[in-house]
């Protein structure tokens, strides 16, 4: 075992190390990027910082140099994460993107799509949304009821995707869609990538329970998309999606605050009735938990690494750090205004330790275990998938789509 | 940065598992839980001495294998996969490693060789009963080469040849305590009864019992800090390697047992509980890892690494132990199944070394103190 | 609302207190009854406890007077456990007093429960329960143990498991199945059985801890008369039902260690810097179980105002074998980490509070089991109390000989 840097890996680290201290000041425990995650101001700042990355050659460090990637491995690649994490850098909006969206076209596209969307979508001139979940199919994505019909060289969509992150602002969307409902569930679904402002489409924004807007609904009437947008065959849209998903899961070690950092400092700062938090017995027991699962976590994540490295493929083991991470995050945001006391309900800026950090992040936090794979599917694919436990009951198998639409009614 | 163990020490984990599924099976086990005049298993002992198990980490120059602390915790892992009923914790990650850190050179020649053939037992005497021994209330007291009180419990200590002692050589604070090494021929040892007969402990009774200081008298505190935290991360590879096997036992009930027309595991309160479990283990196991990565190079948080590898280890095991039974329903009640020794086993290792409440503070003051520097 | 007695209360109250003070011995924190359940020599000492309550009118306090009972109210009875929990005094063993009789006044014929029910309640004649099977435990609807008529007899051939007390037992409720071609619940058919009958074979099990309170039973070819028969042919499901919905509704006794043993315990130990209570990391546990401990007495309070209103216990009595019975386990494991390197150690005489932390976290696992597990409990609570929709089940609308056993 060895928890150091090679020779190479750590000339890598330096290197981007140095660029960013060039870039970006430095983070200090607790302290957050000014604008947050959906703050409308945080585009064009996420826009720009991600171009310069692209031209240092940080973006995409383990994609193939021809579609404007670095080459390297994912090795690096967390290397970049590990220390841009020690920086103040806007927070990413690039994360479906570049963690779902390039794998697919990767692996799916034409050559000449690829050339054409690829780099553009690394240097973040464009991004992307995933325009999966529906109000009927969220868990049950094979669920989903928008109906796609060929006609020639065309396809025309009609219907409702919901929770679609970005889906205001983004440039292109990746979409799945029920093109046979007179088959089983999984195998009448068909793959698309769309440009977000084709007529037909309309784009509402939700308000979420912290009172900003990131996700959508977004209405399909009559849109036509060009056969050529197809990703994968007719009919094969089921396994393009799990491609998409599959890489929704490799995490690459961003946590978003509060972590076990943020409040084992603010454990510190803050003096409670008999001295500071952190002398208190009961924080400390609490404190010593976060700390080996954060850190088991990002071991976890390593270990996924070296077996990557030996040419295994990361399989559902990686449920562990997104199960893991999003109820901590939860829980550390709560026990963070907690200790704050009767203090802790203020929500503000301006005057709250570490900027209200805490106090948004609970508002935050409950999509964290909900998007991406709800707390309880993931758990459903560790016993399945890792353990080898025998699934649930289906009622949904080997019965026309059509059939059990009517059922739910 | 690789995060695994070698491809060497990864064919002496398959070893290992093979050597005990062979000759620890449950049975063997089961024979030391139920004959009270067995406190181990010898000729396991015997065998895993025959391999060398016992002097993997120690320098060639005392006849042991010259590997690093990261192949006994490869070995570590399967003695607690499968709860091998011998002292090997206390002689090797304690005894032989207190030796390692603090002995004399005579006192290596003397012991060493003969540990790392497995013909000399030790063992580690620490506690004074129930509660926490600190420097405040340890009451076995040296003077002049003498030792007088009593230990308990000390693992081991009604086996071993030699007991390394910690005891009160000046004032009652840190700087008074030393370490001592005792021959036990003719000490009075009384076995006691604890929740795992699997693995003996004893009542060491010290009456002016001549001793030997092992490392300046003065610095006992700080060396059993630093056993400690070497045999933390020993022994969380023996409770991740339980808890893999209690984990292990519970996936494969859940896959056979039926009630009402369905296995078990298909019910998401089993198999929550048990993605829950193998979570718990996965990340105590990554813990582990660090941990031994950790001892072996010296990193400078050694300290953290080791509480944390304690930490995650203690609740992962003893989550894992007390889940297995509940999933095997009455079963997992019986003498019969195996499950209760996992559960016993998962506490007393979760106490041998302290309590789980003292090293999750222990882990939070490491963190200060990396913090400070 | 109102927390306090009424005065018949109040003064039933002090009637309690002042016969429970008269003949036995009040408890102190951390004393532990000399016997402990499972062990032979608490049966007689029950048995002896459970006359002299009988005479004084304080067994079946619930029971109706023609049946030995007081006839008197569940508060009354509440009361009464209320009080008899400061106080060291043995378990009731077996099922006879929770179980049998709840079934017996519904089900049995006057003459039976004449005879048995004032028995019971003497303990003169202790009951035991032949339900669970290994291939059915949770799923008691699964039982194969076979029931065949024979003019006014009954043929019984099967196996029983986990029976408590079966080696003490002088008799027995039995569930067994008398038509295997019906769907699973409607094929079963309940008796009471002496257990002294030709055929019945009791073997011990050993339980974690060593000891042997439960059993396994073989019947083979016992007969039992048609009049021991209780319910109709082919209704013993409902039976059990009634049998089983009396299995939740507990007295309100816990079994040590609760909370006022670790906070007893906390007050007593010195840790690394004084004594446990002081420590935030312990008190914050403290307070965690105590509003459980206490949560759950309310409850039941509140369930026996429900109660004395006429209203049925429901399936919200669940709540409180799920909690306490694991708060048992947690307590019992954190006691020991509290005791710290010496834990582990189990000596009655030496370890703190004659070892009650230790031995019942080998003892507690079960109270996790026995009476519907943890997971079917949570299944109760969210079926029967909040009204979701069942699991899938395979298992219905099908003759019992064709469902899946996975073996
Ligand atoms: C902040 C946020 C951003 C999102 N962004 C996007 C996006 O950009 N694009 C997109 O397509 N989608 C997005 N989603 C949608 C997300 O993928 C779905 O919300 C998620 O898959 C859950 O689906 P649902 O909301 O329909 O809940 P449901 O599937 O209805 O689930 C409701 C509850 O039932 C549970 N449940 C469901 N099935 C099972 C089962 N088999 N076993 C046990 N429990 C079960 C769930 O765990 C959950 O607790 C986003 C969601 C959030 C919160
Ligand atoms: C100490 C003790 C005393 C007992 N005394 C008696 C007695 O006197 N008489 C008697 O008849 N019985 C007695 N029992 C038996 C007891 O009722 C059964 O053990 C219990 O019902 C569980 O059944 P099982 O052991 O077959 O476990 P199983 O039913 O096989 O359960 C195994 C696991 O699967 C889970 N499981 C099962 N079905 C589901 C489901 N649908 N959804 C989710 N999880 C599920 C369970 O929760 C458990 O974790 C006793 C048991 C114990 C431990």
């Amino acid at each position: 075992m060895d928890f150091n840097d090679t020779t190479s890996e750590a000339e890598f680290r330096v290197e981007a190390r140095d660029w960013l201290a060039s870039q970006v000041p430095k983070r200090e425990p607790g302290q957050a990027y000014a604008v947050r995650r959906g703050d409308d101001a945080l585009l064009p700042l996420a826009k720009e910082w991600q171009a310069k990355k692209f031209e240092a050659n940080f973006a995409g460090i383990n994609l193939p140099k021809e579609y404007g990637g670095r080459g390297d491995t994912r090795v690096e690649q967390i290397i970049f994460a590990q220390e841009e994490a020690n920086f103040v850098t806007p927070p990413t909006v690039f994360g479906i993107s570049h963690g779902m969206v390039v794998p697919t076209l990767l692996a799916y596209a034409t050559e000449e799509q690829k050339q054409r969307y690829v780099p553009a979508t690394l240097r973040g001139d464009e991004v992307w949304c995933q325009l999966f979940s529906e109000p009927a199919g969220g868990s049950d994505l094979a669920g989903l009821r928008t109906r796609s019909e060929r006609d020639g060289d065309e396809w025309t969509v009609n219907g409702q995707k919901i929770w679609t992150s970005g889906g205001h602002y983004a440039d292109l969307g990746v979409l799945v869609t029920r093109s046979d409902a007179g088959v089983e569930k999984h195998k009448g679904l068909t793959y698309f990538f769309i440009d977000m402002k084709s007529p037909g489409i309309e784009v509402r924004q939700i308000k979420q329970i912290s009172g900003a807007s990131h996700f959508n609904e977004v209405f399909f009437t009559d849109l036509k998309i060009p056969d050529s947008q197809r990703l994968g065959k007719e009919g094969e849209g089921w396994r393009v999606a799990i491609t998409t998903l599959m890489n929704e899961r490799v995490e690459t070690g961003v946590r978003p605050a509060p972590d076990f950092d943020d409040i084992f400092a603010l454990a510190r700062d803050l003096v409670l009735e008999d001295g500071p938090a952190i002398a208190d017995d009961a924080i400390r027991d609490q404190l010593a938990d976060w700390y080996v699962q954060t850190r088991g976590v990002q071991l976890t994540r390593m270990r996924t690494m070296t077996a990557m490295s030996r040419g295994q493929q990361p399989g559902p083991e990686n449920s562990i750090a997104k199960v893991v991470n999003s109820s901590k995050r939860q829980r550390i945001a709560q026990f963070g205004m907690d200790l704050m006391d009767m203090g802790g309900i203020v929500r503000d800026r301006a005057s709250m330790p570490m900027e209200s950090l805490f106090q948004d992040a609970m508002l935050d936090s409950p999509g964290n275990r909900i998007a991406a794979g709800t707390d309880e599917i993931l758990r459903n694919v560790i016993g399945e998938r890792v353990l080898g436990l025998p699934r649930e009951v289906r009622v949904d198998k080997d019965k026309p789509f059509a059939d059990l639409a009517a059922l739910e009614k | 940065m690789n995060f695994d163990f070698s491809d060497d020490q990864r064919m002496l984990r398959d070893q290992a598992q093979k050597f005990l599924t062979d000759q620890s099976p449950p049975r063997v086990v089961r024979d030391v839980l139920e004959d009270s005049a067995k406190a181990y298993d010898e000729k396991l002992w015997g065998e895993m001495a025959a391999l060398g198990w016992m002097g993997t980490a120690i320098p060639e120059e005392y006849g042991g294998a010259g590997l690093c602390p990261e192949d006994l915790c490869v070995l570590a892992e399967e003695l607690g996969r499968s709860l091998a009923p011998t002292p090997f914790s206390s002689s090797v990650y304690l005894a032989t490693e207190a030796l390692l850190l603090a002995g004399s050179e005579d006192q290596k020649q003397k012991y060493l060789p003969d540990l790392a053939m497995g013909e000399t037992i030790g063992c580690f005497a620490l506690a004074e009963g129930v509660g926490v021994p600190t420097p405040k209330n340890i009451s076995v007291t040296a003077s002049n080469g003498a030792l007088s009180g009593v230990k308990e419990p000390v693992a081991d200590g009604d086996v071993a040849n030699f007991v390394v002692v910690l005891a009160r050589s000046g004032a009652a604070d840190e700087r008074g305590m030393s370490l001592y090494l005792v021959d036990l021929d003719g000490v009075d040892r009384e076995s006691v009864e604890t929740i795992d007969p699997t693995r003996s402990h004893a009542r060491l009774t010290f009456n002016g019992t001549s001793a030997e200081l092992l490392g300046a008298e003065g610095e006992g505190w700080d060396l059993v800090q630093k056993i400690i935290d070497r045999a933390a991360v020993y022994f969380a590879f023996e409770q991740v390697g339980g808890a893999q096997a209690s984990l292990d036992m519970a996936v494969d009930y859940a896959k056979n047992r039926f009630a009402f027309g369905r296995p078990i595991g298909s019910y998401q309160a089993i198999k929550h509980k048990l993605a829950d479990m193998y979570i718990a283990t996965e990340l105590a196991r990554s813990n582990a890892y660090y941990g031994a990565w950790a001892i072996t190079t010296g990193a400078p948080d050694v300290s953290v690494a080791a509480a944390a590898a304690r930490v995650a280890a203690s609740e992962a095991f003893n989550h894992a132990a007390r889940e297995n039974i509940q999933t095997h329903g009455g079963m997992g009640f019986t003498w019969e199944f195996d499950c209760h020794m996992y559960y016993r086993r998962a506490k007393i290792l979760s106490l041998n070394l302290g309590g789980e409440r003292r090293w999750k503070d222990r882990l939070i003051s490491q963190l200060e103190a990396r913090n400070a520097a | 609302m109102d927390f306090t007695d009424t005065p018949e209360d109040a003064e039933f109250r002090a009637e309690v207190r002042g016969w429970l003070t008269a003949n036995a011995e009040e408890k102190k924190p951390g004393a532990i009854y000399k016997a402990k359940y499972g062990e032979a020599a608490l049966i007689p000492l029950s048995q002896e406890w459970q006359t002299k309550k009988f005479k004084a009118g304080f067994s079946g306090i619930t029971t109706p007077l023609e049946y030995g009972g007081r006839g008197g109210t569940q508060i009354q009875q509440a009361i009464y456990d209320q009080e008899e929990v400061n106080f060291l005094v043995p378990r009731h063993i077996g099922s006879g007093i929770p179980l049998v009789i709840p079934t017996l006044l519904v089900y049995a014929k006057e003459e039976d429960k004449k005879q048995f029910i004032p028995e019971i309640l003497r303990s003169d004649k202790l009951w035991c329960q032949l339900f669970s099977e290994p291939s059915a435990g949770s799923d008691l609807g699964g039982i194969r143990t076979r029931s065949e008529r024979d003019g006014d007899d009954w043929v019984i051939n099967g196996q029983k498991i986990w029976t408590s007390n079966a080696q003490h037992a002088d008799l027995a409720i039995l569930v067994t199945r008398s038509d295997p071609d019906a769907e699973k619940h409607k094929g079963l058919t309940y008796f009471y059985v002496d257990m002294k009958s030709p055929g019945i074979e009791v073997r011990p099990i050993k339980q974690i801890s060593g000891m042997a309170n439960f059993n396994e039973v073989f019947l083979t070819d016992v007969r039992i008369p048609d009049s021991q028969r209780l319910g109709e042919e082919g209704e013993g499901w409902r039976v059990a039902i009634t049998t089983l919905m009396n299995e939740r509704v507990s007295s309100g006794a816990r079994p040590a260690p609760d909370f006022e043993d670790i906070f007893g315990l906390a007050r007593d130990l010195e840790i690394e810097d004084g004594p446990a209570i002081a420590n935030a990391a312990v008190r914050e546990k403290l307070a965690h179980w105590y509003i459980q401990a206490r949560g759950v007495d309310l409850t039941r309070m509140r369930t026996l105002t429900a109660m004395s209103r006429g209203q049925t216990p429901g399936p919200e009595n669940s709540i409180s074998k799920l909690v306490s019975a694991f708060k048992r386990q947690e307590i019992a494991l954190f006691g020991m980490d509290l005791m710290d390197m010496g834990g582990g150690l189990m000596s009655r005489e030496t370890t703190p509070m004659r070892a009650v932390f230790q031995e019942a976290a080998l003892e507690a696992p079960s109270g996790r089991i026995a009476a519907g597990t943890d997971e079917i409990l949570r299944n109760i609570i969210g079926e029967r109390v909040l009204g979701l929709p069942r699991e899938v089940r395979v298992d219905k609308d099908k003759p019992f000989r064709d469902l899946p056993t996975g073996v």
